[in-house]
């Protein structure tokens, strides 16, 4: 694979297993892709199938002692992050890398204030100009909380949900990174607030120029704000489109249920249509192509060996059998 | 917070006067004549009647109640039969020894057990963390007074290295205040393990990692401010249980002369205020420190400061 | 064809180096419990009578000792061996009736407690804190002073101080199994309250109950025990444990096989119990919900 210097990001052949009582689990299995300059990618996918997993490996954060990257580099700006230190991959974290994650109200620790966990990204990384305070309030009023004056002292349980998801995604920004992971940022939310906080975050984005990896299991929400989008099942990428091809043109089947089981507002539907069976135990996975025991199309060659990423176009390449003849 | 803290204390208030009850019934409405269970065996029935007119115990029972709680409100809780003293003034004079004591204890507990249990939680399987459950686990399983006696046995009576009754010099602290810390180091290792590991999984660790905050400060602020709460109540308790559980076992053993000792010479020379007068000492002390923990709480945990 | 012999093999992700604890726990029950059963037929002599012509004999392996008494003799002259064999018995019997006293009032406290909920729920455990504020030795302070230390008064102190832990998990438990579909169930079919509460939610804690219990019942060996140490329990010439090492304390400096072996016997029961305790709630409470 080569290195495109244009790439803000690169993962080539990622895998990140879990050591667990039961034997290992392969929770990422190889995944390859990369994402370029302020560029907003969408990785969807169901519970399960990697997508955190391969974020959090991105910072090096996998959970320990039971997590660890088997193989595969990270390139970011093409420095390779495996070969970093402990020290100097902190120095990154927050900095140039950072990540927004699902769920406010566990994700901000209750006893310390709103404005404390806001200055830990400025604190740490030796960028605090004049007062922390003041800091902590400007980056308030950018993700737009109302008063933030008063509410940089206040604690994160005296926060809406969709406060504290603001407040995180501040967090998030605070300095500005390069390349932002926002994990389900807007699935603890109701769908007004997190119509409010993509739009927000889509506004940012225009204005740090920042790249995105925008994790979620919610298409609409990728069809909102992504240019591109990733595919993932059960541990690896399915397919990689632009947003146009992947709704116009779908090619993996599994992306084709995915959208299938989309309503869409003003098309009568007599019934959604679902995927049928479940995703694999990890545990467990099948010999060849993951998706193949609940693939309507699968041949015999889909439960022997895995197929391999074929391009259709230039930004279109998907992981199924039925384009190999091309 | 003010209401929160003037809640506590009527609790605290409360409990104290309903133990007053209890120990006043206890003693009042079992089935022994106090009276004969106070006196010396060699009595005479002029004694015992002196004695029941001298307590007023032949005056109605909420005669009896009532008097006896307005002098407990003046701290008068009775004389004692061996000194001739108020029990109070008897107990206070033994508190420091025990108080000394059980800091001592205390203290090592607390740094032991803190430091033990969250270096294994930051690094389980390690070698630390083996020892630390291994002492757990011994801490739990070895009886403190049967410790003691071989305590005695070996640095005391055998090798003669350690003094084994008494109190005066340093060395008279080593093989009490070990024993005594045995049990509590347990308890804190395990339990300040397992609220670290909880703390340690959850999100707003990571989330602390993720803005590039350093190990030490995700550990000691973000870790360790959460997983104290439940640590709290188990430290807390611990101190008023070492000044009394382990002060009466420990103190008995060691011959170590605190308010432990004094219960029991007291029990067994049926000086019965004194008896009392402890019993009512610690449960003041047992709900004071609750009451402190209670606030300590609301200063950590601002969900509790603003309700 | 060699290979269709071999069994998957799964990845060992133990602690490297660690000691299969449980079986040490199994087998220092299985010692106990053997004692406990068959204290008739293993004990040499009758842990009660005494030959002052053979008083503190030495352990057999010291100079003076004799293989008649394998782990010597006390002042008067009782078999050490036999006395420990049959204090499993008093030891047991001790801590399982604290356990069953006050068990069964958290229990039932803690159900109430969980399934009335409101008022009666607030007044439970408040009683629970006042209880927790009242340490048990000196409430065995008061009764021994009041009924004699007895055996029965340990069991008695300790069955009316320790039900506060067991009705916080009971109720915590109720309160979840509560909002179950088969409680509603149970409840639109018209069952009576204690109906519900005994035999639909008691058989569901069941387990946390009988953890609970087997997790407990070291800590109440140890606390009995040191209570007849101190000269509050059980009272001689009964074979106790604790009472054994009272005795034998005063002869520390000539005869220490008097106290060694009754407090090794204390410390292979209490860790039987307590690592077979930790290896219940590992395979049965994978959630920790008992700490």
């Amino acid at each position: 694979m080569h290195t495109n210097n244009d790439n803000l990001l690169e993962l080539q052949d990622l895998k990140v297993s879990f050591f667990t009582k039961q034997g290992e689990v392969k929770a990422v299995d190889g995944v390859s892709f990369s994402v370029g300059k302020e560029e907003i990618v969408g990785l969807v996918g169901e519970s399960g199938c990697g997508k955190s997993v391969t974020s959090l490996s991105i910072m090096r954060l996998v959970p320990q002692p039971a997590g660890k990257i088997v193989s595969g580099r990270i390139l970011f700006k093409n420095e390779d992050l495996m070969t970093k230190s402990e020290d100097q991959m902190r120095q990154l974290r927050g900095d140039r890398i950072s990540m927004i994650l699902q769920d406010p109200m566990v994700a901000m620790n209750q006893l310390l204030t709103v404005g404390e966990q806001l200055g830990e990204p400025f604190r740490f990384h030796d960028k605090v100009k004049g007062s922390l305070r003041d800091m902590c309030i400007a980056l308030l009023g950018k993700v737009k909380v109302p008063a933030p004056e008063s509410r940089v002292d206040d604690y994160p349980f005296q926060f809406s949900g969709g406060m504290s998801q603001r407040a995180l995604i501040a967090m998030g920004i605070a300095n500005n990174p390069d390349l932002l992971i926002a994990d389900e940022p807007t699935t603890a939310l109701d769908v007004s607030i997190a119509a409010q906080v993509l739009k927000l975050m889509k506004e940012i984005q225009k204005e740090t120029r920042s790249s995105i990896i925008l994790i979620t299991h919610d298409l609409a929400t990728v069809a909102q704000i992504c240019t591109r989008v990733l595919v993932m099942y059960a541990g690896r990428i399915v397919e990689n489109a632009t947003i146009k091809n992947f709704y116009k043109k779908p090619a993996h089947p599994y992306s084709k249920g995915l959208i299938q089981s989309v309503p869409v507002l003003g098309r009568p539907v007599e019934r959604l249509f679902s995927i049928d069976g479940q995703p694999p135990s990890l545990f467990e996975m099948p010999e060849g192509c993951r998706f193949s025991p609940r693939c309507s199309r699968a041949e015999k060659i889909c439960f022997e060996s895995y197929p391999p990423e074929i391009m259709l176009e230039d930004n279109h390449s998907v992981a199924c059998w039925l384009y190999a003849g091309n | 917070m003010q209401g929160y803290i003037l809640k506590r204390i009527l609790i605290a208030m409360f409990t104290i006067f309903a133990v007053l009850t209890v120990v006043f019934f206890i003693f009042r409405l079992g089935p022994a004549d106090p009276v004969a269970v106070m006196l010396p065996p060699n009595a005479t029935p002029q004694d015992a009647e002196n004695l029941t007119k001298k307590f007023g115990l032949d005056q109605p029972l909420m005669v009896q109640y009532t008097n006896y709680l307005k002098n407990a409100f003046k701290g008068d809780f009775g004389t004692s039969f061996r000194f001739n003293e108020p029990a109070l003034k008897v107990l206070f004079e033994r508190f420091p020894a025990t108080l000394q004591l059980g800091l001592v204890a205390f203290v090592i507990s607390v740094l032991v057990g803190l430091s033990v249990g969250i270096i294994s939680a930051v690094k389980p399987d390690s070698f630390i963390d083996r020892i630390g459950r291994l002492v757990a686990l011994a801490g739990m399983s070895l009886p403190s007074f049967w410790v003691g006696v071989m305590l005695i046995l070996f640095f005391g009576v055998t090798l003669r290295w350690l003094p084994i009754a008494g109190k005066g010099t340093l060395a008279h602290y080593i093989m009490p205040s070990f024993c005594m810390s045995l049990y509590p180091i347990a308890l804190i290792t395990r339990l300040s393990r397992s609220s670290m590991l909880d703390a340690l999984k959850s999100d707003y660790v990571v989330m602390a990692r993720i803005k590039g905050v350093p190990e030490f400060y995700v550990i000691l602020v973000h870790a360790f401010k959460n997983a104290s709460i439940p640590v709290l109540t188990v430290i807390f308790g611990i101190f008023s249980g070492l000044i009394v559980g382990s002060a009466v076992v420990v103190e008995y053993i060691f011959s170590w002369p605190g308010i432990g000792r004094l219960v029991m010479e007291s029990y067994f020379a049926r000086d019965y205020p004194v008896v009392q007068v402890f019993v009512i000492f610690v449960t003041f002390v047992v709900v004071t420190m609750n009451l402190i923990v209670d606030i300590i709480y609301a200063y950590i945990d601002p969900r509790i400061r603003y309700q | 064809m060699i290979h269709l012999f071999k069994k998957k093999k799964k990845k060992d992700t133990r602690p490297k180096g660690g000691i299969r604890l449980p079986y040490v726990g199994f087998f220092c029950l299985g010692i106990f419990f053997l004692a406990v059963i068959f204290a008739d037929v293993i004990a040499p002599y009758d842990p009660q009578e005494g030959d002052l012509f053979s008083s503190t004999i030495p352990p057999v392996w010291q100079e003076e000792g004799s293989l008649a008494h394998i782990l010597g003799t006390d002042m008067l002259g009782r078999d050490v061996l036999s006395r420990i064999i049959h204090g499993s018995r008093m030891s047991l019997l001790i801590s399982v009736g604290c356990i069953l006293f006050y068990g069964s009032i958290g229990v039932t406290l803690g159900l109430i407690s969980g399934f009335m909920g409101g008022r009666t729920d607030m007044v439970i455990m408040r009683m629970a804190d006042l209880w927790l504020s009242l340490p048990a030795i000196i409430v065995l302070f008061m009764l021994a002073s009041v009924h004699g230390p007895s055996a029965k008064t340990i069991i008695l102190t300790f069955g009316i101080m320790g039900w506060p832990n067991y009705a916080r998990i009971v109720r915590g438990e109720c309160l979840s199994l509560k909002e179950r579909d088969f409680v509603r169930l149970a409840r639109v079919a018209g069952c009576s309250k204690l109906r519900i509460m005994f035999s639909h939610i008691l058989p569901n804690i069941m387990n946390t109950i009988i953890i609970m219990a087997t997790i407990e019942i070291g800590g109440i060996i140890v606390l009995t025990a040191s209570m007849s140490f101190l000269g509050l329990g059980t009272q001689p010439p009964s074979c106790d444990w604790g009472l054994m090492l009272a005795e034998g304390r005063q002869y520390i400096t000539y005869a220490s096989w008097l106290v060694t072996f009754p407090g090794l016997a204390i410390v292979i029961t209490v860790l039987g119990f307590n690592l077979t305790g930790d290896w219940l709630r590992e395979i049965l409470d994978p959630k920790q919900k008992l700490r």
